[in-house]
């Protein structure tokens, strides 16, 4: 069992090992809607949503995977779970609130393939999380998500009217931009060791 | 884009426009996370960029061969659980014959089960192309998704670590660029060889 005290594996979580600027994870999502501050936030929003879920389901999962002794099916129950989940918030916001569900479009449904979200469930087994510990690094790993993407966004707002050449525009300069904020970052390491 | 689904193009097309054309990184962007994640030295990106590959290459044929059998509604989560299984043989293999290897490259080799790379591939080309033809595709945009990431992982090594493949290159006196071998350096690294990429097209386009 794991000994980390809950604020620290928040902070851990969120800042120091931020899951898109120190893990590269989610990076698909991060360049794709990262075009406007408003969608952003709403997918952060969704992202965390389906983390908290799937984590908690990861947990249950493997504490049965373990008992039977089939953890090399491990991989493929949680992808079914998070596929599953996602579903699931997709009827839920197309019945709720119709207009998010346009904004978002396809970039809902691709949460399935997010790695993030594969990522937080294979990372929280690895280190032996307790029930609690998997609920809090969820909630990091979801605030962590939401705060580059919506620093992203805000950066590509403005810099839509800068000039700059051709060749940059688009991916290039988002991914420097990127490269610069991860470089921001590891100005939090050393946060929440001790 | 287009014309190459049209029944006039051949086997060799097929396998030539994954590697240059249509390079799922330089030109698609997909299959991010892995390209910049593992990418930190020539050896990691090589294993990385193999595993991929076999993968890829492994659901196009079973995605090809099924085609006719699975049922339009529930084919993304087939092919999710296609993907999965020959993952979960790859992250097996890769650990009876190197747990250093599996252990640098961690979570990574599990997480090649969410490379939009692969699912897409499934999508777009095998659920809609004969066995012959998905092969090649998937050997193309395969050796494609290889080159790119190897192309990272050298650029990457050779500049923070003054080594390729574990070989020293500098004398003594080489200051390593850290920057290269942390997360921001894969941000740079793939900024630059994306605009590489971008002025050689543009140059092609103008004459």
């Amino acid at each position: 069992m794991n000994q980390e005290s809950l604020g620290q594996i928040f902070i851990n979580a969120s800042l120091v090992n931020n899951f898109v600027l120190a893990y590269f994870l989610g990076i698909c999502p991060f360049l794709g809607v990262s075009g406007k501050l408003d969608t952003a936030t709403k997918m952060g929003g969704a992202v965390t949503f389906v983390m908290l879920i799937s984590s908690m389901c990861a947990f249950g999962i493997h504490a049965l995977l373990v008992a039977i002794g089939a953890e090399f099916l491990q991989l493929i129950s949680y992808i079914v779970v998070i596929a599953s989940t996602v579903q699931l918030v997709e009827m839920f916001i197309k019945k709720m609130s119709p207009t998010l569900f346009r904004a978002l479009g396809i970039f809902l449904p691709l949460i399935t393939t997010n790695c993030a979200i594969l990522g937080l469930a294979l990372f929280q087994t690895n280190k032996g999380y307790s029930f609690g510990q998997s609920i809090v690094y969820a909630l990091g790993a979801g605030a962590g998500f939401t705060l580059a993407l919506v620093l992203i966004a805000g950066f590509r707002e403005q810099l839509e009217f800068a000039e700059v050449p051709k060749v940059i525009k688009g991916t290039v300069l988002t991914l420097v931009i990127a490269g610069i904020l991860s470089l921001t970052f590891m100005g939090f390491s050393g946060l929440g060791t001790q | 884009m287009s014309e190459s689904n049209t029944h006039t193009t051949t086997s060799t097309d097929e396998f030539i426009k994954g590697l240059w054309r249509e390079n799922p990184v330089f030109v698609q962007v997909l299959g991010m996370c892995p390209v910049l994640a593992v990418s930190n030295t020539a050896e990691n990106a090589l294993a990385m960029g193999l595993a991929t590959a076999f993968v890829l290459l492994m659901s196009n044929i079973l995605v090809s061969i099924l085609r006719s059998f699975i049922p339009k509604e529930v084919r993304i989560a087939s092919y999710i659980l296609i993907i999965a299984t020959f993952v979960t043989i790859t992250d097996y293999t890769i650990q009876a014959i190197s747990v250093d290897l599996h252990k640098s490259l961690g979570a990574f080799i599990s997480l090649i089960v969410v490379n939009c790379l692969i699912l897409s591939r499934a999508e777009a080309f095998a659920s809609k192309n004969n066995l012959g033809k998905s092969i090649m595709d998937a050997l193309g945009m395969g050796v494609g998704f290889l080159f790119a990431l190897f192309c990272l992982g050298a650029v990457r090594e050779i500049l923070g670590n003054g080594t390729f493949f574990g070989l020293q290159l500098f004398p003594d006196g080489f200051q390593a660029w850290i920057v290269m071998i942390l997360p921001a350096g894969g941000f740079f690294t793939l900024a630059a060889w994306l605009l590489i990429f971008n002025l050689v097209q543009q140059r092609k386009e103008a004459s």
